[in-house]
């Protein structure tokens, strides 16, 4: 596979386009592997890339019953960030985003990494004295944060609704400038064609139907395409997690499935350059814009249990109640599209990245809305889990068992209520 | 947008109503033990298909109502008061919501 290069682009563009090969192969399913992975998503195929990058286990297959990055890889807004509290996730957000940093040239894929600072609005003095417990906690972690106060946020972003009549009147911001956006497609196809290159077979259009197991083992899986086995498999399905684990008799899980929407205007001239956050009383919003110049937008779950993939219309009227209560300016700009995606809510809002109560099944679930962010970190801890079978120490509690030790990773204090944990 | 046939209202939009969750959980007595709590506090099915749930119409007759809902398809099967006493009284008296 020849690197993508200034040069090979110049080269090409010479030769009428005709040197480029295929990102990635398109090979027919083997019949045994090393490592199987469900879920040829970010998580999915970074996991294979890791497993064959930092382990050197390379006799892999990653499945998806669509195309790659099919399902949530694209169902995103994008955004990246640390700022996480609790431990176990704080080091694991930070190594990712550490990882995030340096990703387009691991891959050599431009994966569009931009740091544009993430930028959450406050209301309250008390909002501001617990944002800078949280600021200050990651900061101890190694990640960066800062508070701005109202002159400093006015300077860098003029055009947010000052008004003192405004129902939230904005006091200030945490900002943690080291975070920013990425380009979600170029992110899967990166990873893929890396873990490719390095050996893995990514087989699309495969969907697992049925887990066949022992007592404590899996011995195949069931696919669209004939029975795959895995000496090791992992799932890395999230949003379908529940209906994996059903195949393989598992019983329940600490997840519900939940829709989350997402939004993008119509391409406009440079307008906000970092992203902006809005979390008050009911509201929740957060926008930034894409390089094509489209507002890209979210904001809370649809608030019921779906696995349908479209999301509901009071949403998308909050959100563009939000939407302009911070940016007026927005009133007049038109949806260019809409989408939703199926999220693992998970019961404390925290990831699960461990052993399963079978010996060789490894789980990779419940990302609630923090999946994209923590894509490279996913794949490097859950391959370092699957290579060595035991989980790093800062994926230690990201456990299934933590609700039974009373360890839940519950950063906003919800409780045990999967809608919450927004 | 779903329509909820709220069984003391009528047909209202969903916007009306906050939603509970898993209606087949059954909590345990006060005094069971830890792992039955942890069952019913954490552990969920999740189902992809028809499941039970449990919703409030809040801005409505702020009554907890049973739904019985594809979560797929968002079709809605069954609507019961959650409360039993109150599901049989309706049952039983001549209910001009329901029949319309």
């Amino acid at each position: 596979m020849k690197p993508y290069s200034a040069w090979n682009v110049f080269r090409n563009g010479l030769s009428r386009q005709k040197g480029w090969e295929r990102a990635w192969r398109d090979p027919e399913p083997k019949t045994e592997y090393d490592v199987v992975i469900v879920g040829a998503g970010l998580h999915g195929l970074a996991s294979a890339y890791y497993l064959a990058k930092n382990h050197g286990i390379t006799n892999v297959a990653v499945l998806d019953k669509g195309w790659l990055g099919s399902g949530n890889a694209g169902r995103n807004t994008t955004i990246v960030r640390s700022n996480y509290m609790m431990p176990g996730n704080r080091e694991f957000y930070e190594h990712s985003l550490k990882l995030w940093e340096n990703l387009s040239h691991e891959l050599n894929y431009n994966v569009m990494f931009s740091q544009r600072a993430h930028v959450s609005l406050l209301h309250s003095p008390a909002a501001r004295d617990g944002a800078a417990r949280r600021y200050n906690t990651m900061r101890l972690t190694g990640a960066d944060g800062e508070l701005w106060d109202l002159p400093t946020l006015k300077r860098k972003i003029p055009h947010l609704n000052y008004s003192a009549d405004s129902r939230f009147p904005i006091i200030g911001a945490t900002v943690q400038p080291r975070a920013g956006t990425a380009r979600h497609d170029a992110v899967a196809w990166g990873y893929a064609r890396g873990a490719d290159q390095r050996g893995v077979d990514i087989i699309q259009n495969c969907e697992v139907t049925g887990v066949e197991r022992t007592a404590n083992q899996v011995t195949g899986l069931k696919t669209s395409r004939g029975i795959i086995r895995g000496k090791k498999v992992g799932f890395a399905v999230a949003g379908n997690t529940s209906r994996l684990w059903r195949m393989a008799e598992l019983g329940k899980l600490p997840i519900e499935s939940h829709k989350l929407q997402a939004f993008v205007s119509e391409p406009l001239k440079p307008l906000l350059d970092q992203v902006v956050v809005f979390g008050v009383g009911g509201a929740h919003f957060y926008i930034s814009q894409s390089d094509k110049g489209g507002m890209v937008f979210g904001g809370d779950l649809d608030w019921y249990k779906s696995y349908a993939q479209r999301g509901n219309l009071p949403i998308v009227q909050d959100v563009a109640e939000c939407a302009t209560s911070i940016l007026p300016c927005l009133g007049r700009v038109r949806l260019l599209r809409h989408w939703s995606g199926v999220m693992d809510m998970s019961m404390d809002g925290s990831a699960f990245l461990c052993k399963t109560p079978l010996s060789n099944l490894y789980l990779n679930a419940g990302w609630n809305y923090g999946g994209f962010k923590a894509s490279p970190a996913s794949g490097w801890y859950f391959a370092d889990l699957i290579a060595n079978d035991r989980p790093d120490p800062v994926i230690l509690n990201h456990t299934l068992s933590r609700f039974e030790r009373g360890i839940n990773i519950d950063e906003r204090g919800a409780g045990p209520d999967p809608k919450l944990h927004g | 947008m779903l329509r909820i046939p709220c069984p003391f209202c009528g047909t209202r939009d969903h916007s009306e109503f906050s939603y509970g969750g898993d209606a087949s959980v059954e909590y345990p007595a006060l005094e069971a033990p830890a792992e039955a709590w942890l069952e019913a506090v954490f552990q969920r099915d999740n189902i992809d298909g028809v499941q039970l749930e449990t919703w409030q119409h809040l801005h409505g007759c702020r009554m907890w109502i049973v739904v019985e809902r594809d979560t797929r398809s968002h079709e809605i099967h069954s609507v019961r008061p959650a409360h039993e006493g109150l599901a049989s009284a309706l049952a039983q008296s001549a209910d001009p919501v329901n029949e319309s």
